[in-house]
Formats: structure tokens, C-alpha cells, sequence
């Protein structure tokens, strides 16, 4: 089986993250449009969550044991969807629903609609906060899950995301790991041009938090961050900063005018899934 | 119109300070009980294991401090933080545990409202909102006056809302918010808080209104201490032969329009809506459109607090300035008759 691990037999994270891209196009091509470039950025890190990282069941999404992920970006749901149809959790079929009435997977992605979708997002800068909460509560139980949590650069403009870094670092809240998808864009324009968020790592580092800064396009390099964020010893929240390219895995679409909402046009959508496609053979 | 303190043109009248009432809304040598609400949550707490509290800076002005003291290893404390508070009691509840959160009426009415109609409302979660200083308890001005809390929340989809009226009632819409699955924000009245409900033998259901005295010329239809005015101004107004029912409508949201559209059917009487909100979107305006959906049409008033930005001053002041003193409801309703 062509990306399949020797040992195994199980696909390869290369092979994941080429199924979750797969899917978001899929999902794109069926609505006309959605945040496709950065679902095509986040699927490496989508990839490794649910499936080097993650403790989960696909038939019981709410199971208690199960690791949390919440996504503050409410929207990417499309990545999401994406993974969460590789995970099994949601069916494949389903992905021919995405943004249409009555669907279980709209365009921004909320709580009620979808299973695996832990939280409303949406309203940017939401996430953290409810992580801390769920962290806490976890710890209230004696649980061993931990709360992911991914958000983007440009919600760092949003004061509540500090109120919880502070919060988080205070009560030691080690079973919380953050990823922040740095891709440079936010509605009006680059983030770093937006409001000035940089050195990063730094500042987290110095609200209290370890800290990992990494490609987040490299399969590798991501692996590599989740497994620290996870073994890490200190009673420190986690985050890793994954520095990402919008449209990956497309080369056509990564050379596009970067912008919040990356046009494709109807026709485009088919040449996506192809060069995707050249890509994994390559 | 700013606050004057009345020394010039009143010298016999004692001059009144900002800070009169500040620990409570209680009226010299009135009957109190002391934090109801921090008590309450100690006594339910005891066997409701899954509660915890949490709040942003204001444990102490919240009467939480009492269940701190009790329970400090099931208090959160979130820091000058609303937004948080609110987020972090979203997650703590997805995880079974049912957070009674408090701040001030401005803070989550305005500061956190996109967190609570978000994490809490539209995800449906078990939370528990107290608030202190509701509508005009506050003589510290508009920052500090929560005018439109009841507006913003009874917008709120999902959301329930209760202005209890005394320390009585207080205690019995602690377990009864804890009983109630969903999202629920309650006025809190803290400190010396009035005791006035018992002597009615009333008994708190939610999303009951209750007739707490009745009377031929005129109906209060009231919320939170303005049904403590209503009552005191009902006993003033049998002085002029003035006849004045109350019905307590506590639960603002889901509101009983079955009681109150009954209790104002009966002919000859004026309806007076009285709450301590402004005029705008609260207990008023949704007993007006519940009696224009059912056809009802009594004569009809509304005492609240105006369109306006208050002044800072002591309440007594303010309570007399802006219409929701037991003096200034007797005199409105006199003035209507």
C-alpha cells in the first residue's frame, strides 16, 4: 500500500496529511470555496495531532478518556473536518455536505453541529480561555487527558489570549498544550504588519510557559515538538509555535497572492487536487 | 444631570455620602441576614460535589469569600479577568462541574458578553452567573450601575434570568440555579442583604411569578428590590385609600405571561411595572408585549431607571432622583390615579 509504514501496514503521517489536504480540497471543490490555503498549511500539525499524538476513540467522541482538541479558529473547520474524516470519526461521505443547509459540518465550526468539534469558535480569541477551564477540570478529576488547543497568530491581538497565557502559566496547567499556526495573514493583511506580535517565543516563554518554535510543515520537526510537549517534566502549560505556509502541498496555490481568503475559481479546484497529487508521488 | 450633595439649599437634611449603602442596599434598622448567597452555596455545596466557584477579583464583593473559606480547594480565583473567568467556566463545566461564577453586573453584561453568549449560552453550558451590583446599587456611576444587565441577557438564547427581590428568596434560588440544567444569570444582592419575603410565606419557584398581596386599584408588577418598594409603597398608599396588589415576578426569563397577563385581566386596575433597569428591554417592556399578544390592555406605567447615564452619589440620593424610592413610587403612583 503506497504510503503505508513497512511494520504496520498503518498510512504513514506523510500519507495522513495528504488525506486531510485531500479531503479540505474536496470540500472546497463542493462549496466553491472555504480556507482552503490554510487548511492546506495546518495538515501536517492536523496530521500528527490525531495520529501520532492524540489518545482518541473514532466510534466514541465523547469519550471521557479521550484527549481534547479544541479548535479556536473557528474557521478552519475545514481542516478539521478534514481530519476528523481521515480519524474515522466522521464519515467520508459526509464531506459532500460541507457549507450546504442542514449540514452537520458548517463553514465556521461549532460545538453543537459536528462530533469531534469540541468548542464554538468563531469569535476569535475564545479557545484558550476554555482550555484553561477544561485543564483545570481535568485535573479537578484526576485525569490524564490533555486539552490541545490551535489558534492562529492574528488572535494574538486579542487581549483575552494573554489573560489565559498568565492563567495557564499560574496554575501550572501541564496537561495543556497550545499550537499557534503562524502563517503570517490575518483579514486585513500580514499579522506581523498588523499588530506586531513578535519575538513570540520569547514572550510566552517569559508569561511562564516551554516553549517549542518548529517548521510547521516539517512532519519531522512537528513529531518531534508534540513528543517534548507531551514528555516535558516542568508544571508548565506547552505551546508550539509552528512557523507554516499557506496553500502547502499546492504549488500553484502556495505562489498565490497570499490574502485571509484565497480565491479558487471552479475550475481550479480539480487542477488542486491534481498537483497535490503529483506531489504525494513525487 | 450631575449630583449635587444638598448641603446649599437642604442644610437641615444630613449630608449623604457615595459610600452610604455601599455594603448593602438594606434601609436603617431594616431586618437583614448576612451573605445569603456565599451561605447558601456552603449548604448546597456540601452534598453537590461537582460545585465550585470561580471569579475575576471580586470574591470578597461577591460574598464568595464565604465559600472560599469553606471550600478552598473548589475555588478558582481567575484574576481582574473576565473574559477569562467566563471561557474557563465554559471548560470546567464541559468537564461535569457546575461553576457558580461571580463579578459585577457590568463586567460579564458588558466587558464578557461575547464569552458568555459563546462558551456559555450557545454551547449550553452548566454555568452558574452571580452577579453583584445590579441596575442602581452602586453609587460609584455608570461603571460600576448595571442599568441594561437584564436587556442584554434576557437576548441571550439559552440564557435564564432571575432578579431575586431579599436574603430569603436568595437561598432559594441558589439550589434551585444548581437544579436547573443550563446556563442561568441571577442579579446577587451581598453583604446585609434585606430580609422582607418570609413574613409573605413565599416560597421561590423558577419561572413562577407569585401575588404577594393583592388589592383592587392598582397592580405592581415587580422584580429584585423594587418588589421591596413595591410592597413598602402598597402599605404608604392604604394611608390615601389606595388598594395595591405586588406580583412578584422574579424569574425575568423565561418569563410566567400566563400569571401575569391573569393577574392583569382583572378590570379597573392600573398596571405598574416597577424594576430596578432601565426602562429599556427589561421586566417592563416584556410584560407590555405579552399583554399586546394577549389582547390585554390595562391602563399602564413603568417605574425604572431612565435612558441616560446616572450620577454618582449615595443611593438614598439617587434612588429618590431617578424614581425607584418607595417615595417616589407612591407619589408616581398617585400622580397616575
Amino acid at each position: 500500500m503506497a504510503g503505508a509504514d513497512l511494520r504496520t501496514n498503518e498510512p504513514t503521517l506523510a500519507e495522513r496529511a495528504y488525506r486531510v489536504r485531500r479531503n479540505a480540497l474536496r470540500m472546497g471543490e463542493v462549496q466553491g470555496q472555504g480556507y482552503i490555503a490554510q487548511a492546506l498549511d495546518i495538515a501536517d500539525v492536523l496530521a500528527v495531532a490525531y495520529f501520532h499524538a492524540m489518545r482518541y476513540r473514532p466510534e466514541e467522541p465523547t469519550w471521557e478518556e479521550r484527549d481534547r482538541f479544541l479548535l479556536s479558529n473557528g474557521h478552519y473547520a475545514i481542516a478539521l473536518y478534514a481530519a476528523l474524516i481521515e480519524a474515522g470519526i466522521i464519515p467520508e461521505a459526509e464531506l459532500e455536505s460541507y457549507g450546504f443547509d442542514e449540514s452537520r459540518l458548517p463553514m465556521s465550526g461549532m460545538a453543537s453541529y459536528t462530533p469531534g468539534m469540541e468548542m464554538s469558535g468563531g469569535s476569535l480569541g475564545l479557545g484558550l480561555s476554555i482550555a484553561v477551564g477544561m485543564c483545570l477540570g481535568l485535573k479537578r478529576k484526576g485525569s490524564s487527558s490533555r486539552v490541545y488547543t490551535l489558534f492562529s497568530d492574528g488572535e494574538l491581538d486579542e487581549g483575552s489570549k494573554w489573560e489565559a497565557m498568565m492563567s495557564a502559566a499560574h496554575y501550572g496547567l501541564d496537561n495543556l498544550i497550545a499550537i499557534v499556526d503562524v502563517n503570517n495573514q490575518q483579514a486585513d493583511g500580514p499579522s506581523t504588519q498588523m499588530m506586531g506580535f513578535e519575538p513570540l517565543a520569547e514572550k510566552v516563554r517569559a508569561f511562564g510557559w516551554f516553549v517549542q518554535r518548529i517548521d510547521g510543515n516539517d512532519l519531522d520537526a512537528v513529531v518531534a515538538a508534540f513528543d517534548a510537549a507531551k514528555k516535558h517534566e516542568d508544571a508548565k502549560p506547552r505551546m508550539i509555535i509552528a512557523d507554516t505556509l499557506m496553500g502547502k502541498g499546492v504549488p500553484f496555490l502556495e505562489a498565490r497572492e497570499r490574502n485571509h481568503f484565497m480565491r479558487v475559481d471552479q475550475h481550479e479546484w480539480q487542477l488542486a487536487l491534481q498537483a497535490l497529487d503529483e506531489g504525494r508521488r513525487a | 444631570m450631575k449630583a449635587t450633595t444638598g448641603t446649599a439649599t437642604m442644610p437641615s437634611k444630613p449630608r449623604l455620602t457615595t459610600s452610604a449603602m455601599i455594603a448593602s442596599i438594606a434601609a436603617e434598622g431594616q431586618r437583614t441576614k448576612p451573605a445569603p448567597f456565599g451561605n447558601a452555596l456552603v449548604e448546597l455545596a456540601r452534598t453537590r460535589h461537582d460545585i465550585v466557584g470561580m471569579t475575576a477579583d471580586l470574591g470578597k464583593y461577591t460574598d464568595l469569600h464565604v465559600f472560599a473559606k469553606e471550600f478552598p480547594d473548589r475555588y478558582y480565583q481567575m484574576g481582574m479577568a473576565e473574559q477569562l473567568l467566563f471561557g474557563a467556566a465554559s471548560g470546567i463545566a464541559a468537564e461535569g462541574f457546575t461553576p457558580f461564577v461571580t463579578t459585577y453586573a457590568v463586567f460579564a453584561a458588558r466587558r464578557a458578553y461575547d464569552f458568555i453568549h459563546q462558551t456559555i449560552a450557545e454551547e449550553d453550558r452548566n454555568v452558574k452567573i452571580a452577579c453583584a451590583l445590579p441596575g442602581l446599587t452602586s453609587g460609584y456611576g455608570p461603571s460600576h450601575q448595571a442599568a441594561e444587565d437584564l436587556a442584554l441577557f434576557r437576548a441571550m438564547p439559552n440564557m435564564t434570568v432571575i432578579d431575586p427581590c431579599d436574603a430569603h428568596e436568595i437561598e432559594q434560588v441558589v439550589p434551585a440555579m444548581a437544579s436547573h440544567q443550563g446556563p442561568v444569570y441571577m442579579r446577587l444582592l451581598r453583604g446585609q442583604v434585606p430580609l422582607v419575603l418570609d413574613e409573605y410565606g413565599y416560597k421561590f419557584e423558577l419561572g413562577k411569578a407569585k401575588l404577594l398581596r393583592d388589592g383592587a386599584d392598582v397592580l405592581f408588577v415587580s422584580s429584585g428590590l423594587l418588589t421591596m418598594r413595591a410592597l413598602e409603597a402598597a402599605k404608604r398608599l392604604e394611608a390615601d385609600k389606595i388598594q395595591a396588589a405586588v406580583l412578584h415576578v422574579p424569574t425575568i426569563k423565561p418569563l410566567d405571561t400566563e400569571t401575569i397577563v391573569e393577574a392583569c385581566r382583572k378590570a379597573g386596575r392600573l398596571v405598574v411595572v416597577a424594576e430596578n433597569h432601565t426602562v429599556i428591554g427589561g421586566l417592563g417592556e416584556a410584560v407590555a408585549s405579552a399583554l399586546m399578544r394577549a389582547r390585554v390592555h390595562p391602563a399602564f406605567q413603568q417605574i425604572g431607571l431612565p435612558d441616560e447615564f446616572l450620577a454618582a452619589g449615595a443611593l438614598p440620593t439617587l434612588h429618590d432622583r431617578y424614581g425607584i424610592s418607595t417615595e417616589a413610587i407612591c407619589a408616581a403612583v398617585k400622580s397616575w390615579l
